[in-house]
């Protein structure tokens, strides 16, 4: 039994099946973190992709309850060198296999992951297809799909109904509200479960609301600031987000976290761009051009805040990327609205930025 | 060579035998092909060294050094040959493999390396170059060994042939030890013939040589402080000779020229020998760079491993102003000059081979030709053991290595350089307590001397009934201490109590003996007290008391300085050679 | 500051092997590109360090604290780097600052201070500071007197280790697993210690041994270079452990974790360079416990290097000069900063090269005395391939995962030796295995965790199928065995002469590519040619070749259809 993986403009690569029969299709994006590749799939910042990890030995601490991210699979599909089929961890209650069959998750092992993700970094992300059946279908499959760049994902991820996260986690919205030091609105264009946990865990309650949501209906909740979520997607199709956005600024201190980033620059007047290959690892060294502190981050993003847009904005760069000089993070002290590109809620990678909720807790304590 | 790119083979993990030394050869070496131009590229799988660092050479291989990995790396490099000659025994047993897969050896010839590891061809070399060695054969059979023992008598050398390091080695006194041992040295290297010479107790020594083939460089001579018996990795060593005269060291560089012209050595070689009786016999030859490289090449000044990558690749060694014979380092400023890094970083002249013939016929006097009259500088190399680490092991001297490193003394003056050898290798007198001697028969006479120089600088000694006898004999005061089987407290008890400052203590005669020493031995190891198991180890720490004595005695200088300057020897000690 | 004293760490011995060479030529070099004069001092003359080209000027001397205030005196040293030349360099270092010398000449400590140092490396101040900063450490008890060990007995965690103190060779101590067995161990303990003196401690047998290699400079910036688990659990000194990077059967919470308490650790000590970190962790919950920190670069440091590319020696040697980790090129990709962490794309396997060739009667038991005098490792991007790569670099008597010496054992004799930690027990488990024990019995006994043992399991199986007589199945058994590692020869050896395995041999797909170690996963263009090899679809040197036009089609396909890395599935 054979799966084949064809990327768009070639190549056909043969491989093993892995998850469920199928054929799927996404944009191919890789990510280099050595872990974390159960909060990965559930991070709704991958809707519309197929994640290559290019660590090749993926699996090897199974699947457990507590570590998803949202409540479903995001990701399109999952390509890897080595999918564990004997893994080991005292959490674990499936494989990575049994776990992607039963969500109907299509996805490929044997393939040479480093050689892929070399190729990405050359030629840019594209589309590609997996199929369980013969690579006609992946073919097939690939010619009819949307390109990702033209599909709108947020409101596909977003939640339905607006609901709350307190100390006990996920909860009714009229849940007792009483014993945090702060409540704030979630705006959900693709929100990560730890997000609201770190909120959760310095007395913030949180109320998540679509995305579509307007400016007046955030504010009917009279929150002491917003949070912008990540979420997938190009941000220059999210004019309604942006407009939001923008109705926000100067009335509630506004956080925002990877989209976040990006909506409040479009929402400040400045641009984006599509990075070639993207950020997506727990690797990336940013400096804190505020305090010189240099932290390692987790990243995923396909999109990146162009710097020299944000000339006349009122808007300054706060923070930037060691490896490539892209903006890592914004803000304007008139409106007190700050974001940044990347995660500091980790899940996956490394916890080093948590501070940055600290921040936006003490900001929104001020006032 | 249609490739200019070369793979420099690696040594693989460090282990006793095969340390750090072969790393630095292996480094040298790339660095030395990049000075010609060529590409070099490295395989090992030590993750400890200077060699695996991503920017020693033009290419790393992260990969075991084995057939199977090296074949797949020249294919996809389009590699124009292999140096195996630096890699230690790893690198050079792939030398048949890889030339019978067609692949280009670059210096001396894969078959030039069996035959100096074949003991049948090599014996037949030895004999029409007329080069004495110990009676023996490669034999493979105990009744053979048996029938060797028997023609040239005990004791004899067994050991297994085509490996490094002396694993598996042993000299057996009789019939008995003979039977008992031989299965072990067998099964050491399965399938290979066992060695077994006549054991022959003298003076050794050693030296690398560079040749070209026709040329044949000799940077110095090496000789062992302790006697044959004990493996030269784990033997003192002084560079140059302190005991061997001008005529046995012109036989030994005529020997050595010999032997790398009839096996047309391009690169290094190492041949060790033993004088027994104004005779020079060889022991054995290596056919690659061996662990005293290094610290050869530090001391004489002479880039040996640039030198050999040179001849390997090619080139003569005429070419780049050397001739055949001995380096003889003279005091004074070496001009060196980094542009020209095949230069001698030492003052010196070359004895040349037919100087030298002459010395050893005896047509004529050696004068200071040899210069190891008052040489410029002595350098004493020390082994180092890992004992404390290392439960059950016994600590003693042999035929087998021991040692895990070694460390280098270097002074203008033989003691100055014995004492920062053995102090550098952990061999102090503790500040308390007295020095215990405890030694076998034949050791005596020379235990009477070393006691006379401790008594004279003053150090309280013990020692057990025998030795305390003869020390009493000779007129020499020592405290009486009991053998463990004599009763208590003795001399165990005394160590764990922190009355012995250092141990001189040399092999039993017989199995209890050896069995208390073994424990005296140990007790010592894990008290920290310095245990002495050669007696030749302690005539050379009873050479060096003045500089114990008077540390400021020794000098503190670059290393490249030594020498260099009378001005500088003139505020230090004078030497005297023993 | 323009003078400065690196000291060198003296002759191999174990525990202190090659590694210091490496670290210490590199840190010369990185000073020295720092426009500094670097004076070295070393008695090792085996060593790349000692040459004359690494430093402006090198001394062969004992390791002394006269000759090193020689040294000082003469050469006017105005600083010293006491963290690249191991146990040696530090406790030179130490001595000199005691007995007044470094301020007798002015001469400055670069690098972690001597404080930070002794923090780390005192027991009892660094169990305070760990209290301090809420990072769980052992519990541990010194016991002096009977008394003092009966009051111990009710509060004492069980299991519990009993060390007398200051016997020969390490006797006479035990685990105990109750109070009795307290009671009983740590009388005859007290006797046989020479100054009637044990040290209790919760026994962490078993425990999964993690290594975190930290970095941090002066301005508090903290890195990870490399995390490490251990084949072996708890019990086993590292440098005895077969070691695997990165962390196998950590989820990304539990490496975080890790992680976050590591840095903290470095942060609170004040280390200025590399450092490393040794974890214990429980394999069945979130609990752990910090074992020991070393304060400098270390053997687990130029493993660290090596496996990830990131040259720990080296900016260790920039950071003690002030220089910060943002300041740093990334010497591998030259176009990235030093401060990031590495992200593999392969898994590195350690096996330590013990002298029990050579000591045939020597204890071959490991415990927490190093005994082994070096290593090899082996980069792979699958466990078995780099298991067997590292075993066939050991230059032992086994190339593959066969021993006589087990094969040979009873079922009872081979428990023991499962059991048992020693330098073969890898080929016991390996023999267990290849009898069909079950994985659960197998890692009851040894404590290795079950990914591990699987893993063998598989070459088990592999090296099992080759072993069969010749039949249709051989080509795929041989493509199997290729793909988990095995070499030609070692499959030649494994399997019976046949047509079909010749023929699977010479296939293309049998011969390996060869892959850079990066740093970055392939993110960034890498200009190190630094290689290891696998079987994979192309080597990395090789330009990728694009295919014009958008959509592949039919005939594309047909001849783009390319082996994938696993031939398995044909």
């Amino acid at each position: 039994m054979s799966a084949y993986l064809v990327l768009q403009g070639g190549p056909v690569l043969e491989g093993i099946p892995l998850g469920a029969p199928g054929t799927t299709t996404g944009e191919i994006v890789f990510n280099t973190g050595m872990t974390g590749y159960q909060e990965i799939l559930s991070d709704p910042s991958y809707a519309g992709q197929i994640v290559l990890f290019t660590y090749p030995l993926i699996g090897n601490y199974g699947i457990n309850a507590d570590d998803f991210e949202s409540d479903r699979v995001q990701a399109q599909g999952l390509v890897v060198q080595e999918a564990c089929t004997v893994p080991s961890n005292w959490r674990t209650s499936q494989t990575l296999h049994q776990f992607l069959l039963e969500k109907g998750i299509t996805a490929i092992q044997g393939i040479d992951t480093r050689s892929l993700a070399k190729r990405i970094r050359e030629a840019g992300v594209t589309m590609a297809a997996i199929t369980h059946g013969p690579p006609e279908d992946a073919l097939r499959a690939l010619q009819q799909a949307a390109a990702y760049d033209d599909s709108d994902f947020v409101l596909s991820v977003t939640t339905k109904a607006p609901y709350a996260w307190g100390y006990a986690g996920k909860e009714p919205i009229e849940s007792d509200a009483s014993g945090y030091r702060a409540k704030i609105v979630v705006l959900d264009f693709g929100l990560k479960h730890n997000i609201l946990r770190r909120f959760a865990a310095l007395g913030i309650r949180s109320v998540v609301l679509p995305a579509t949501s307007s400016a007046e209906e955030v504010l009917a909740w009279n929150p002491d600031g917003v949070l912008l979520s990540p979420g997938p997607g190009d941000p220059a199709r999210l004019g309604f987000a942006v407009e939001t956005v923008r109705e926000l600024l100067g009335k509630r201190p506004l956080f925002g976290i990877c989209l976040g980033n990006q909506l409040l620059c479009h929402a400040l007047g400045g641009q984006t761009y599509k990075l070639r290959f993207g950020h997506r690892g727990s690797n990336h060294p940013v400096k804190d051009l505020i305090d010189q502190t240099v932290t390692i981050t987790s990243q995923n993003h396909g999109y990146a805040v162009h710097a020299d847009s944000l000339a006349g904005t009122g808007a300054e760069i706060t923070q930037l990327n060691l490896n490539d000089e892209t903006v890592e993070g914004i803000r304007s002290t008139a409106y007190q609205a700050s974001s940044i590109q990347y995660h500091p809620e980790a899940a996956p990678g490394p916890w080093d930025s948590r501070k940055y909720f600290v921040q936006f807790l003490e900001q929104i304590s001020k006032n | 060579m249609d490739s200019r790119t070369v793979l420099v083979l690696g040594s693989g993990p460090i282990r006793i035998g095969q340390g750090i030394e072969f790393d630095y050869s292996c480094v040298h070496c790339v660095w030395a092909l990049q000075q010609m131009g060529y590409r070099a590229i490295l395989i090992n799988n030590n993750p400890e060294t200077v060699s695996t660092d991503f920017d020693t050479g033009d290419g790393l291989y992260f990969e075991p050094v084995t057939l199977d990995d090296v074949l797949p790396i020249l294919e996809r490099e389009k590699v124009g040959g292999v140096v195996v000659q630096f890699g230690g025994q790893t690198a050079i047993n792939m030398a048949e493999g890889l030339a019978s897969a067609g692949v280009r050896i670059l210096g001396t010839s894969a078959d030039s390396i069996a035959w100096a590891e074949d003991r049948d061809r090599f014996d037949q070399l030895l004999n029409r170059l007329g080069i004495p060695k110990p009676a023996g054969k490669a034999v493979r059979s105990l009744s053979e060994a048996q029938e060797i023992a028997a023609q040239v008598g005990f004791p004899v050398l067994v050991r297994p042939s085509f490996v490094l390091g002396g694993r598996a080695m042993e000299i057996c006194y009789d019939e008995v030890q003979l039977e008992a041992f031989y299965g072990l040295a067998e099964s050491a290297n399965p399938g290979q013939p066992v060695l077994v010479d006549q054991y022959l107790l003298g003076k050794e020594a050693e030296v690398d040589v560079i040749s070209d083939g026709e040329t044949t460089f000799v940077p110095g001579i090496m000789e062992h402080i302790e006697r044959a018996g004990v493996h030269s990795g784990d033997s003192m060593a002084v560079y140059p000779p302190v005991t061997l005269s001008p005529a046995i060291c012109a036989e030994i560089i005529h020997q050595s020229c010999q032997l790398a012209r009839a096996l047309q050595v391009r690169g290094l070689m190492n041949i060790q020998f033993v004088i027994q009786n104004h005779q020079v016999f060889v022991l054995e030859v290596n056919p690659r760079a061996s662990r005293t490289v290094p610290y050869l090449s530090k001391v004489t000044g002479i880039p040996m491993v640039q030198l050999a990558t040179r001849c390997m690749m090619g080139e003569s060694l005429k070419d780049h102003g050397y001739s055949s014979g001995l380096w003889v380092p003279t005091s004074g400023r070496p001009v060196h000059d980094p542009a020209r890094p095949l230069e001698p970083r030492t003052h010196g002249r070359i004895c040349a081979e037919a100087d030298l013939e002459a010395i050893r016929t005896g047509q004529r006097p050696a004068g200071s030709a040899l210069g190891i009259e008052a040489p410029p500088l002595y350098a004493v190399k020390s082994p180092v053991f890992s004992f404390q680490k290392l439960s059950r092991v016994e600590p003693s001297l042999g035929p087998e290595m021991k040692s895990t490193g070694e460390v280098l003394g270097i002074d203008t003056s033989y003691e100055a350089a014995l004492y920062k050898a053995l102090v550098g290798s952990g061999i102090t007198f503790k500040p308390t307590g007295r020095v215990l001697l405890t030694v076998n028969q034949q050791d005596k006479p020379a235990a009477i001397q070393i006691a006379r120089e401790l008594a004279k600088m003053g150090y309280l000694l013990a020692a057990t009934s025998g030795t305390h006898q003869a020390l009493r004999e000779a007129g020499i005061e020592s405290q009486l201490v009991l053998k463990i089987r004599e009763g208590q407290p003795n001399l165990l008890d005394a160590i764990l109590a922190g009355e012995v400052s250092l141990m001189i203590n040399s092999p039993g005669q017989d199995r209890q003996e050896e069995e208390e020493a073994a424990r005296i031995r140990r007790a010592c190891i894990e008290t920290g007290v310095a245990c002495i198991t050669s007696i030749d180890t302690a005539a050379a720490l009873a050479h060096a008391l003045p500089i114990f004595e008077n540390p400021e005695r020794a000098s503190c200088l670059p290393y490249g300085e030594y020498g260099q300057a009378s001005s500088v020897r003139g505020s230090e000690t004078t030497s005297t050679v023993p | 500051m323009k003078r400065i004293l690196v000291i060198g760490s003296g002759p191999i011995v174990i525990g202190q092997a090659a590694e210091f060479d490496y670290a210490g030529t590199q840190a010369c070099k990185s000073l020295r590109e720092e426009g500094y004069e670097v004076v070295l001092i070393n008695s090792n003359p085996a060593t790349i360090m000692t040459d004359e080209e690494t430093a402006d000027a090198v001394y062969i001397e004992p390791l002394t604290p006269e000759f090193c205030e020689r040294v000082i005196a003469r050469e006017k040293v105005d600083a010293l780097l006491p963290t690249l030349g191991g146990q040696t360099g530090l406790n030179l270092a130490s001595l000199l600052a005691d007995r007044g010398i470094l301020d007798k000449y002015g001469v400055q400590l670069l690098g972690t201070p001597l404080s930070a140092i002794r923090k780390a490396e005192d027991r009892e101040e660094f169990r305070a500071l760990m209290r301090e900063i809420k990072e769980p450490v052992p519990e541990s008890w010194i016991v002096e007197s009977n008394d003092d060990l009966k009051a111990l007995l009710d509060h004492a965690p069980y299991p519990c280790i009993v060390r007398p103190a200051y016997t020969l060779g390490g006797t006479g101590g035990g685990i105990a697993n109750s109070p009795e067995e307290l009671w009983e161990i740590g009388q005859r303990g007290l006797k046989l210690s020479m100054r009637s003196q044990l040290m209790i401690e919760r026994s962490l047998l078993g425990w999964k041994e993690v290594e975190y290699e930290v970095m941090r400079d002066r301005a508090g910036n903290c890195i990870t270079i490399c995390n490490m688990e251990n084949f072996d659990p708890m019990g086993v000194h590292t440098g005895d452990s077969i070691v695997v990077a990165p962390s196998q059967t950590l989820s990304d919470f539990e490496y975080h974790m890790l992680r976050t308490a590591s840095l903290k650790i470095i942060r609170a000590l004040g280390i200025e360079g590399g450092c490393n970190v040794q974890l214990a962790v429980n394999p069945d919950s979130f609990d752990y416990y910090v074992i020991e920190v070393n304060p400098r670069v270390s053997r687990s440091s130029a493993l660290a290097s090596k496996a990830t590319g990131y040259p720990i020696a080296r900016v260790s040697a920039k950071i003690a000069v002030g220089r910060t980790l943002d300041e740093i090129e990334n010497q591998v990709t030259k176009t990235t900063k030093a401060c990031f962490e590495p992200a593999l794309d392969y898994c590195v396997v350690k096996i330590p090269r013990w002298p029990f060739d050579k000591f045939t009667t020597g204890d071959r038991t490991l415990f927490t005395q190093m005994k082994a005098t070096g290593e090899v490792m082996a980069i792979d991007r699958s466990f078995e391939s780099a298991l067997l790569k590292a075993i066939r670099g050991l230059e032992v008597q086994s190339k593959d995962l066969r021993h006589p010496k087990f094969s040979a054992q009873s079922e009872e004799e081979l428990k023991t030796s499962v059991r048992q930690p020693t330098d073969e027990r890898l080929w016991a488990i390996a023999e267990a295995l290849r009898r069909r024990w079950p994985i659960a019995e197998i890692s009851r006994l040894c404590r290795v965790d079950k990914w591990f043992l699987v893993k063998m399991q598989n070459l088990i199986e592999a090296e099992q199928a080759l072993g069969q007589p010749d039949h249709e199945g051989t080509e795929q058994n041989v493509a199997r065995a290729l793909q988990l590692g095995f070499t030609p020869s070692q499959i030649r050896a494994l399997a019976p002469e046949s047509p079909r395995l010749e023929a699977a041999l010479s296939n293309r797909s049998s011969r390996p590519v060869h892959k850079m170690v990066d740093t970055c996963a392939g993110e960034f263009e890498s200009k190190t040619p630094y290689y290891y090899a696998t079987l994979g679809r192309d080597s990395d040197d090789v330009l990728i070749e694009l295919n014009e036009g958008e959509g592949a089609s039919q005939a594309v396909i047909q001849t783009q259809i390319e082996l994938g890395v696993s031939s398995e599935a044909r």
